[in-house]
């Protein structure tokens, strides 16, 4: 299976065109809504999908995340439930570049190894471990190459002479993390952002995708220009959680996942 | 503090690790800050003005050196070993905290911050680090758990009355472990202008090795004291573990004297046969918490767990990396005490000796209470109390009195 070309890799590979990149946590508020979500969001623009698993303490997110990945604990769901759903996707025929975002200590109990070589087993392409700088990675890496999986590695505006580092070891794509602080919705961006970008942009062969606190059709646009790609999360785990009910009444969450999708359609359609 | 030579630790190495231990798990927004803490730290315990300006101030406003007290009565209660109290509970603000959060304290003003933030438990290393803030002029935020607020509503006015902004932890268990996501999600935050001020030996490196540091004070004191006053080393250390810096600040000078046995003691809550206790060295397995690779309390799929303890300053999921180190090289031996067992040390210590013990240092008296009707006259026991007890009388008291209603039943 390593034979293959990653699809992240695949993905990328028209760099004129910008990818949308919607995150949701596994399980919120159902396992059943995520499937649904997904979809839903392929169908709106999405390109990759970062799945989260949800952790008892996520320290690099903020109270919207946080609020996710305790609905999804509460329906118990860990790192096979994830796994399944990616392969449940695939089964439907799905495409797009599957990511699970997770914190370490979970991956760590799992097992690096047996992990990795689920995410290829069940059709996943990458991870992002947000708590695992390039220090700590080695192991990761290694047992990620084998499998053919992309660890996506993060550079912050404070990484300073790290970028350089960063860069040259990234593969997939290089998550730039646009703001400082947790993940959440923003009303602005930072001021020297675009700096930020073209100093990732130098130092690195693959593309690059932003996050963190973008939440407007508004902002995506003008993050657009400085990067491959866009990510959104906490602005549409909002919506997700003011859908939560209709979500968990299957009388009600077709409605529910169109009012969503149109949501990630409007953020999606502003890159181009 | 003694002023830095050469280095000659063996632990943590350059990547911060003991043995398997520590290292850096966080964000890479952090990363940059950790770094130039390290380097600021190596170069300001090098610097003879800083070591004197700490000292200084560890003398002439902490009250440092803190006493060596023989326990004359507790000894004869007990039948056995001679026991020692190293009296951490005099140093100003009322437990070891402050020999940390003095040197944190001044080490942020150099790297010229002008905000720390501290999270705690207790509210010890929240009350010590409002009173370093006050002293060096310094803005001060503290993360405590909403449930911890409750438990230690005094610490929370202290901190206020010391010019503190407290804010509460709402998440998770609203504890300890809580406080401390808070307080690195604001620090993330706001990384360029504030320094953070952990309160024990946990958190990424170098926050293990700069706490062990500033608390080893503790050990060396004890150690040149019972030297002095005896002639000789003490046969058995005793000291609580939570989070674990009063243990290492103690340990850390005696772990080449192998003739001294060192005894950890953790939380048993309402013991390791149950579901309520914070006995992580004893009951956990090697996760990722705060940064640092460590024993942790986890479920099968790597969820943290709520830890249980009558102490709000030991009810912590994780333990410092060193300690795991210990555990694993044999020097240290770990044991937990229940919080039926610190509550009557609580009571045996006040009346035999005229001192309340912190809860927290209960524990360690809990288990000197086992430890010394074992030990021969001979034989010396030194033990670590850390804190004292003001703090806790409420939570004393209301424990207590149930104890007493359930008797009655």
């Amino acid at each position: 299976m390593t034979a293959a070309v990653n699809r992240i890799d695949r993905l990328f590979e028209d760099r004129s065109r910008k990818r949308f990149i919607p995150f949701i946590t596994v399980g919120d508020p159902t396992l059943e809504a995520t499937y649904q979500l997904a979809q839903a969001m392929v169908e709106a623009g999405a390109d990759l999908i970062e799945l989260g698993i949800p952790y008892s303490d996520p320290l690099a997110d903020g109270p919207t995340i946080q609020r996710a990945s305790q609905r999804a604990l509460a329906n118990n769901i860990s790192i096979i439930d994830a796994l399944q759903l990616v392969k449940r996707l695939r089964d439907s025929g799905m495409e797009a570049s599957l990511v699970l975002f997770s914190y370490f200590n979970p991956v760590l109990q799992y097992g690096v190894e047996r992990f990795f070589a689920d995410l290829a087993t069940y059709g996943a392409d990458g991870v992002v471990i947000p708590d695992l700088p390039i220090e700590e990675n080695g192991p990761v890496v290694e047992a990620a190459k084998k499998n053919g999986i992309h660890v996506i590695s993060l550079v912050a505006p404070t990484s300073e002479s790290r970028i350089q580092t960063i860069g040259e070891q990234a593969t997939g794509f290089l998550y730039c993390v646009s703001s400082l602080g947790v993940t959440g919705a923003r009303a602005s961006l930072r001021e020297d952002l675009s700096d930020f970008l073209s100093r990732v942009k130098a130092s690195t062969k693959v593309p690059t995708a932003v996050g963190f606190g973008i939440s407007t059709p508004e902002q995506v646009k003008a993050v657009a220009p400085h990067t491959d790609g866009v990510i959104v999360g906490s602005a549409i785990v909002l919506e997700i959680e003011r859908h939560e009910e209709q979500l968990r009444d299957p009388a009600q969450s077709e409605e529910a996942v169109a009012k969503i999708k149109t949501f990630v359609q409007q953020l999606a359609s502003a890159l181009q | 503090m003694k002023q830095a030579t050469t280095t000659t630790r063996i632990v943590p190495d350059e990547k911060g690790r003991f043995g398997a231990f520590g290292g850096k798990f966080v964000p890479e927004t952090l990363m940059n800050a950790l770094t130039e803490l390290e380097a600021a730290f190596e170069e300001a315990t090098q610097d003879p003005a800083f070591c004197g300006e700490l000292n200084h101030l560890l003398s002439e406003y902490a009250g440092r050196p803190t006493p060596l007290t023989y326990a004359e009565r507790l000894t004869e209660e007990l039948g056995g070993a001679r026991i020692y109290l190293k009296r951490e509970d005099l140093n100003h603000t009322g437990a070891h905290k402050l020999n940390n959060a003095l040197g944190q304290g001044l080490l942020a003003k150099r790297m010229g911050k002008t905000s720390i933030i501290a999270e705690t438990g207790a509210g010890q290393h929240g009350v010590a680090s409002a009173t370093v803030a006050a002293k060096l002029g310094l803005s001060c935020k503290v993360f405590m758990g909403e449930e911890d607020i409750r438990r230690q509503s005094l610490n929370v006015f202290r901190m206020k009355l010391l010019g503190a902004e407290v804010i509460p932890a709402v998440s998770g268990s609203r504890t300890l472990k809580d406080a401390t996501n808070e307080a690195i999600r604001y620090w993330v935050s706001n990384v360029e202008e504030t320094f953070y001020v952990i309160g024990s030996v946990v958190g990424p490196h170098p926050y293990p090795y700069i706490v062990r540091e500033f608390q080893k004070i503790i050990g060396e004191e004890t150690r040149a004291q019972i030297l002095k006053m005896l002639g000789r080393l003490p046969d058995e250390v005793i000291a609580c573990v939570g989070g674990g810096s009063n243990a290492i600040g103690m340990f850390y000078p005696f772990i080449s004297d192998e003739a001294v046995a060192l005894r950890g003691v953790e939380a048993a809550g309402q013991g390791v046969d149950t579901d309520k206790h914070a006995a992580t060295l004893s009951l956990g397995r090697p996760g990722v918490i705060h940064g640092s690779l460590t024993y942790l309390l986890q479920d099968e799929h790597g969820q943290v767990q709520e830890a249980h303890s009558i102490s709000a300053g030991l009810d912590y999921p994780g333990v410092g990396p060193e300690h795991a180190y210990l555990k694993d090289s044999g020097r240290v031996t770990y044991t937990s005490v229940t919080d039926a067992e610190a509550l009557e040390a609580v009571q045996l210590l006040c009346r035999t000796e005229g001192i309340i013990p912190a809860l927290e240092s209960a524990h360690a008296i809990a288990e000197a209470i086992k430890r010394a009707p074992q030990m021969s006259k001979e034989e010396i026991l030194v033990i670590c109390l850390s804190g004292r007890g003001d703090k806790d009388v409420l939570t004393i008291q209301d424990a207590l009195e149930q104890t007493a209603e359930g008797g009655e039943q």
